[in-house]
């Protein structure tokens, strides 16, 4: 019951803040607050007080009983961490828009809440009809989130970004009802449910067929290069809290399906075409990192260092055994939040001097020393320093790999090297240099510091002591079995 | 005090912390007492650990702390602990001592800068990494304890941020380590994945027993380690960036090139010496790229202008001069002087700061002259400091500990003459530059109005290295003299012992009359060239000789011209993702499509009846093709 809760939490929530609005102006704020604060408090409940089972919490009803379609929610030590950083990510966004968003507040925050209803379902679904609900409903309210709060170019943005999710999505659609009917056929039984449709017998054609329908999906929505080109421009445009959202959350559904479905449903396919795949990576981190060099926005230079993390994410998934996996994990939770404090300063940057270009910033040193320290921070997070989040991830993804593919793995870790580079360019022509237009510009409110501040230390919790997370992480079965059915070294992970 | 080993990096971590978190809060003399303080309390613990550590000696002669497990994958589970054996106590000695009388010394060259608490958080987060680094038991927290080093020495070069030549020294130095310590990545990957583990001797056990001597994964690993070293060293072909560190305050300058950061590289091979002797080819190359990085530098440092880079220049030389002990398998000699240095090398710095803050910031020596009255303190620094880098015979550190690497370039078992000679050879260039910088800056036609002379803060720092500069050799003096080599016998309990193999014509007795010898012709040419009473011109000739020296063999050229200016040029071409063309091209296709599609509906009949005539043809057509296909 507490699942559907965290569901319905927001759900009602953004009804309830869409008409508080009209009563008062900052109480749909309060209200969202509320509402994503007490799922966090939930989650945290339910992280401190987990069984040791295969689904720690499970909540499975009849829905639609003559398609065999199920209300069926669970939760695991990977999506209860990933539920725990939407809720907390969630709450940020809420307090980063405190003073950005002033035009339609309650319609904003009904939005907001919806999107992050709809992630929170799709970390909870275990029935892939019920799946692809939520996985549709996360796109609608983001839609408007970019078109209604975006920037200038927010509508090409916002369009460009519901067709390629929509048409990805369509063609999971596809591979889910096909695979349901292949079931069906072998079992007599309809069912949308996970645990039938895993063990659904397949030619491996076919297999194959399914795992690239579900593939089109996740990997527009992690995104992987060559399908990577809405994120820029949505990123760019969205207002922060729509920036947040997605690169803390949005792209992490789409690891998050590849871990979860495509890795159980499709061992053997996935095994064949790891190769592909963790060549798709490599090419993501070191194209999204390049790229990134070479943006004069803000914004966009963040959005896509993003694709170059979940390159490292794209690896990791591929690559065939736990460490790699397990690195995989700490860069989805890592990248969430560094990015997102990324975002949250260019967004910070962008709400005082109106604009996002870089050329038009430097030396903001001299007039907002804390903002621009923890500009540093977040940087030096995200180019993988030791000591914070991303560095475990990325580490771990790299030595899984390097059992995988000696050379793949050479070619990532260049990938170190042009994140120098790009966060060299940030700190020099933002943060440092002379102070050439003359700003002076108010450093971090009180709010803003709240917001950084337990961001800074969920990253050095992740990059000191990143076991708590791990240790989550393992409980969850798919990790399980990955590892027993797609272990691409014999002598791999597990046996040492 | 050994069980207390983690207090030693958390002091400083902790009081970096609360100088970076409430810095600006705090007035400058509590900002001052907690920046110095916390390294001075972070030395007392060390200094306690090993005198414990010297008088019950734990078996095994080394202990560890483990602190707790960073993460546990897949049976991969590096711990985060400190091992302390003497090469990590000798290390931790210099880096907390050293680093305690650079914070205090910065306490009065700081004085008047804004940014007084933050230059306090930085040095602190530096101690603090390089601590994290000599202590770490195992490569992973070393390597976090190496990109603190880095990015704190990024942080400092360019802490004087408004001037975007700074930043520009910064960024180099961060991006050409970085390249080093990608490399090292590499090598961490292929000993955890061949290896099991990356706790250090455990790894260096499995090493010896699994990898014959020069294998090629042994040779493999040991050359991906030797990237990270030079990188972090400023050893060939990584080596660009240290001379424009000099760019942060002066006290950095100490700091990053006596007690952390250089040294780094030369802790990590011999940490890692069982590797390294498992791959002689690379352990060749590492004398090698020693004796070469320290010839070359030691040309440039006679050609500069500046007072900071001949110093720069002359760290690389020396540190050239480790690399070439560590190659030849002289582990303990290069710590030795890795120590001997770090005093010396302080001392020298921090006087050049009190020059250079009399002087008006103006760093050129051609603008210098005389100082040695308005500014005895200094005087004297730079003629202990510089004696000692020269190797002024029997009296200063510096002359003992490059007695011992010569002597074992000589007499080790992959010593030979030649590098022996180059050694030599340095060392003579070595005294000239050195007393070349002294006649010039403190010699000469005096200099009235100079803007500053030292308070006893900043004296009392250099007076103790100047001590040290003096005493700090008789640790370890040849045993042909009358002398105990103590620190040897030390650290040869953990690094392995070099035999010498080569008694020949060479005794030690002859190399230190060889190298006192190197020592004058160098001081005497000095004088002769610029000796006082030489007239000083203001641009020294300028021949193509000169120009290749003073641009430090024109790396920075090169590099230019085959990585920056490519890369520039590609990047700056492509803003626009080129993979969205393909996107933004289908959109255009199907807006092109819609257009002319747009003119079939214009309202007229004959239009729509042609349409329908021609489409009726057309099927037909396609109806009779097809019949005939299939039943034709």
């Amino acid at each position: 019951m507490i699942l559907v809760c965290l569901i319905l939490l927001p759900l009602t929530g953004g009804i309830a803040s869409l008409l508080a609005a009209r009563w008062h102006r900052d109480a749909s704020r309060w209200i969202a607050m509320a509402a994503v604060g007490i799922d966090l408090l939930l989650t945290v409940v339910l992280w401190s007080s987990a069984p040791q089972s295969r689904w720690l919490y499970e909540c499975n009803q009849d829905w639609i009983p003559q398609f065999g379609i199920r209300f069926h929610l669970a939760v695991d030590g990977l999506s209860l961490i990933l539920l725990a950083l939407t809720f907390f990510l969630g709450l940020m966004s809420v307090l980063a828009s405190w003073t950005e968003i002033q035009d339609r507040i309650g319609f904003f925050h009904f939005n907001l809440l919806w999107v992050l209803a709809g992630i929170t379902g799709v970390f909870l679904s275990l029935d892939l009809f019920l799946f692809y609900l939520f996985w549709e409903l996360m796109l609608v309210p983001m839609y408007f989130l970019i078109g209604i709060w975006g920037h200038e170019r927010r509508i090409y943005a916002a369009i460009k970004f519901f067709l390629f999710t929509q048409l990805s999505g369509l063609l999971m659609l596809a591979a889910i009802i096909t695979l349901a009917i292949l079931h069906q056929r072998s079992s007599g039984v309809l069912s949308f449910d996970y645990d039938s449709l895993m063990n659904t017998p397949l030619s491996s054609g076919m297999a194959r067929l399914l795992m690239l329908g579900f593939f089109a999906a996740f990997a527009v929505k992690l995104p992987a290069v060559p399908v990577h080109t809405w994120l820029p421009d949505a990123h760019t445009e969205a207002p922060t809290a729509g920036s947040v959202v997605l690169a803390g959350l949005l792209l992490k559904t789409g690891a998050y399906g590849l871990i979860r479905f495509v890795l159980p449903f499709f061992p053997t396919s996935s095994h064949e075409l790891a190769p592909v795949m963790m060549t798709l990576g490599v090419v993501g981190v070191l194209y999204g990192a390049f790229m990134a060099l070479t943006q004069p926005d803000l914004k966009r230079l963040v959005a896509y260092t993003s694709v170059s993390h979940m390159g490292f994410v794209l690896i990791g998934i591929f690559a065939g055994n736990d460490i790699a996996l397990t690195g995989a994990f700490m860069t989805m939770i890592s990248h969430g939040i560094s990015t997102g404090a990324l975002f949250i300063l260019a967004g910070a940057l962008q709400h005082r001097m109106h604009t996002r270009q870089i050329a038009r910033m430097g030396g903001l040193w001299e007039t907002m020393p804390a903002l621009s320290g923890a500009g540093v921070f977040f940087v030096m997070a995200s180019v993988g320093l030791p000591g914070l989040g991303d560095f475990i991830g990325e580490f771990l993804v790299l030595f899984g790999a390097y059992r995988a593919s000696v050379p793949l793995t050479a070619i990532a870790t260049l990938g170190i090297i042009a994140a120098t580079l790009y966060g060299l360019k940030v700190t020099s022509q933002v943060f440092q240099g002379p102070n050439r237009h003359n700003w002076r510009l108010h450093d971090l409110f009180a709010r803003e510091w709240v917001i950084i501040g337990s961001m800074m230390a969920c990253l050095l919790w992740l990059g000191l002591y990143p076991q708590s997370f791990i240790r989550m992480f393992q409980t969850s079965t798919t990790a399980s079995q990955t590892i027993a059915s797609a272990s691409i070294s014999p002598d791999g992970a597990s046996s040492r | 005090m050994l069980s207390l080993l983690w207090l030693i990096p958390a002091i400083p971590f902790a009081s970096a912390a609360v100088l970076a978190l409430f810095g600006s809060r705090l007035s400058r003399r509590a900002a001052g007492c907690l920046g110095a303080g916390s390294i001075g309390i972070s030395a007392l613990v060390a200094i306690l650990a090993a005198v414990e550590f010297l008088v019950s000696t734990p078996p095994g002669n080394a202990t560890t702390q483990h602190l707790w497990t960073w993460m546990s994958v897949g049976g991969f589970r590096p711990g985060l602990g400190l091992y302390f054996d003497p090469v990590a106590l000798v290390m931790v000695l210099v880096v907390t001592f050293v680093g305690f009388l650079i914070h205090l010394y910065s306490v009065e060259y700081m004085r008047d800068d804004d940014g007084f608490s933050r230059f306090f958080a930085y040095m602190n987060l530096f101690v603090a990494a390089m601590l994290t680094l000599v202590l770490a038991n195992n490569l992973l927290l070393l390597y976090l304890g190496w990109e603190g080093v880095g990015l704190c020495s990024f942080l400092l070069i360019g802490f004087w941020y408004r001037d975007p030549a700074n930043v520009r020294a910064a960024n180099k130095a961060f991006l050409v380590t970085r390249i080093g310590d990608t490399a090292m990545a590499i090598g961490l990957f292929l000993i955890a994945t061949q290896l099991g583990t990356l706790d250090i001797q455990e790894a260096m056990h499995r090493a010896t027993a699994q990898w014959s001597a020069g294998s090629a994964i042994a040779i493999a690993t040991a050359a991906l380690l030797l990237g990270g070293a030079v990188g972090k060293s400023a050893q060939l072909p990584l080596q660009t960036w240290l001379p424009d560190a000099m760019a942060g305050p002066t006290p950095t300058s100490a700091l990053i090139h006596a007690a952390t950061m250089v040294t780094a590289g030369v802790y990590l091979i011999a940490r890692t010496s069982a590797l390294f002797t498992l791959a002689p080819p690379v352990q060749f190359a590492v004398a090698l790229i020693g004796a070469t990085t320290m010839l070359l530098s030691a040309f440039s440092a006679m050609a500069q202008r500046d007072l900071k880079r001949v110093l720069a220049y002359s760290t690389m030389s020396q540190i050239g001069y480790m690399f070439l002990a560590l190659g030849l398998g002289a582990w303990s000699a290069a710590i030795f002087h890795l120590m001997t240095h770090a005093f010396f090398k302080a001392l020298l710095f921090l006087a050049a700061g009190v020059v250079i803050q009399a002087m008006h910031h103006d760093q050129d020596m051609f603008h210098m002259g005389g100082l040695r009255f308005e500014l005895p303190v200094a005087f004297w620094s730079f003629v202990i400091g510089g004696s000692a880098l020269a190797g002024l015979p029997l009296i200063t550190a510096g002359f003992f500990s490059k007695d011992l690497i010569l002597w074992q370039a000589w007499a080790g078992p992959n010593g030979n003459g030649w590098f022996w000679i180059i050694g030599l050879f340095g060392a003579a260039l070595t005294s000239f530059y050195t007393y070349r910088m002294i006649l010039l800056v403190f010699f000469g036609p005096e200099k009235e109005d100079l803007a500053y002379k030292p308070g006893p803060v900043a004296a009392i720092p250099l007076v103790v290295l100047c001590v040290f500069s003096i005493i700090g050799g008789y640790v370890d003096t040849p045993p042909d003299f009358g002398g105990v080599p103590a620190l040897s016998n030390f650290l040869n309990s953990i690094l392995p012992p070099l035999n010498e193999v080569h008694i020949g014509p060479i005794t030690e007795v002859i190399t230190a009359i060889c190298a006192s010898a190197a020592f004058a012709i160098g001081l005497a040419f000095a004088y002769l060239i610029y000796g006082p009473w030489r007239a000083r011109t203001a641009a020294p000739r300028e021949d193509l000789l000169l120009r290749l020296w003073y641009s430090g063999f024109g790396f920075d050229k090169l590099y230019e011209i085959l990585f920056v200016t490519p890369f520039q040029f590609v990047a700056r071409r492509s803003s626009s993702d080129v993979i969205d063309h393909i996107y933004t091209g289908i959109a255009k296709l199907a807006d092109l499509g819609s257009r002319g599609l747009r003119h079939a509906q214009n309202g007229r009949v004959r239009w729509y009846a042609t349409g329908v005539a021609a489409g009726f043809i057309v099927l037909f057509a396609v109806a009779l093709l097809g019949s005939l296909i299939l039943w034709g």
